[in-house]
């Protein structure tokens, strides 16, 4: 079985988390999604380290993002697909 | 896996199970440290549990108080127990609280004796007490007499992806078999507060479970000096990769797997409805929400660590796993259980939750836990206000 790069924990999530130290900028990515065991692909545009969260669909400003199936917080600037997702362009709801 | 239908633990007198055999000498409070230490200096097979409090506590604070000492007490882990304060009063309502669950336990007061003479006087029940316990045999015992408690500390992104899950797949697997389940952390589960609440078994265990924490956050709201979004993520979290408190909530209630819990817990409230999963109002402070889970009758926990925290318990076997390749190898003699080749995808979520099965069966049939065996006797009062 191919290495895996990232893993998505839902079926229905729209971020997924890398799991090797780094992804570099056009690296054809191989994703895990747990729920289900199926595998996808991805093209990532950043560099992402361990950890980190990747763009698995093109967001708008307002949108929501979904991980563990769950509304984690919303878009506050637009995000392509295999983008970086983090504190620049998410923010928590709570607040 | 067939899940093994039993463990080998120590039958107490009132029907619980013990998976360790502990002779505890207990001091109601600080200035007692001193002599309680001296006794289990002296008498080998029992070990003293200092802490900081008891004096001049009053309200809600002092029935915490006490209700921490009483459950420590009469935790089936202990088998007998030796408590030593300054006054008679306190450590009396200690003992004969103790005394109901039918375990030797006896009390020294130390005014007026002095600590030479209660250290003497005290010495010679605990050489009985561990003579008597030294022939205790552990027996086969179905797994529903497991009371296992859970929580995470040191979190980063494996822990939502590995650690965490995986404790939520021995849930699954072992709430049907009967055990009593506990998970805390109020704190922790801001951001998925609601989402938790739905995991009610029933409109009550529902409403109570938002009171609780709306009442956390009433409480954070009034005392705190920003919203939390400073604090929460920690500067440690964002630089793992998380970005939202609720993705971190979200992460952490990972633990549950698909468990409806059947009530809500006051801290160190012993649970009253049967096995099954129940919610507890704690600390997100390790070392204070074990010591209150402790408190409450749990006789094994389960830790899940990312980044590593080292955290053990005076009286409950900690077992630590993780997700995290990295403190697998460098942390090694903390963690128990290594899960991180989840991440690799060489281990399913299935296979992680019968590992940790295996693991957790071992540790409550004997075998000394990772924190056992470094020492770690962590004892941790929680404080809801200050003494007069």
């Amino acid at each position: 079985m191919a290495n895996t790069d990232i893993i998505i924990h839902d079926e229905k999530d729209n971020v997924g988390v890398v799991v090797i130290e780094k992804i570099t900028p056009n690296q054809e990515c191989n994703c895990w999604i747990m729920e289900n065991d199926k595998s996808v692909k991805i093209q990532s545009k950043n560099e992402i380290l361990l950890g980190h969260k990747i763009a698995m669909i093109d967001f708008k400003e307002g949108d929501t993002i979904l991980k563990y199936g769950h509304d984690i917080g919303k878009v506050v600037k637009d995000i392509k697909k295999g983008e970086h997702v983090h504190v620049h362009n998410v923010k928590t709801k709570k607040w | 896996m067939k899940i093994p239908k039993s463990f080998l633990g120590y039958k107490r007198e009132n029907g619980r199970v013990g998976t360790r055999n502990h002779v505890v000498i207990l001091p109601v409070d600080d200035i007692s440290n001193a002599c309680a230490e001296a006794v289990a200096n002296n008498i080998k097979g029992t070990f003293a549990i200092p802490h900081a409090y008891g004096r001049l506590q009053f309200g809600a604070d002092l029935e915490l108080f006490f209700d921490t000492m009483i459950g420590t007490g009469k935790n089936p882990n202990v088998a007998a127990c030796v408590v030593i304060g300054i006054e008679p009063k306190w450590t009396k309502r200690i003992v004969d609280a103790i005394a109901t669950t039918g375990k030797p336990v006896e009390g020294f007061s130390i005014e007026g004796a002095g600590d030479i003479k209660t250290i003497m006087t005290a010495s010679k029940k605990a050489q009985e007490f561990s003579q008597w316990a030294s022939e205790k045999q552990r027996e086969e015992c179905p797994l529903s007499d497991l009371w296992i408690s859970v929580k995470c500390g040191e979190s980063d992104t494996t822990s939502g992806m590995a650690a965490n899950p995986a404790v939520g797949n021995l849930m699954d697997k072992l709430e049907p078999l009967g055990v009593h389940l506990c998970f805390g952390e109020t704190s922790e589960l801001t951001g998925a507060e609601k989402v938790c609440a739905t995991r009610g078994s029933t409109p009550e265990a529902q409403k109570k479970f938002m009171k609780t924490w709306s009442d956390y956050n009433d409480f954070i709201l009034k005392e705190a000096t920003n919203d939390l979004s400073e604090s929460q993520p920690t500067a440690g979290n964002i630089a793992g990769g998380l970005t939202t408190i609720e993705e971190k909530a979200f992460g952490n209630f990972q633990k549950i797997g698909s468990r409806k819990f059947i009530d809500v817990l006051t801290p160190a409230e012993e649970p009253k409805k049967g096995p099954g999963l129940y919610f507890m109002d704690t600390s997100s402070a390790a070392g204070e929400c074990l010591t209150l889970q402790a408190a409450a009758g749990f006789n094994i926990h389960l830790f899940p660590t990312g980044q590593g925290n080292i955290i053990g318990n005076a009286i409950e076997p900690v077992v630590k796993l993780t997700g995290n390749p990295s403190t697998a190898v460098n942390m090694k003699e903390h963690i128990d259980l290594d899960v991180s080749k989840i991440l690799k995808r060489e281990m399913n979520m299935d296979q992680a939750g019968d590992e940790l099965i295996k693991t957790t069966i071992r540790a409550a049939s004997g075998r000394l836990t990772c924190a056992e065996v470094l020492g770690h006797k962590e004892f941790i009062m929680t404080k809801l206000f200050r003494s007069a």
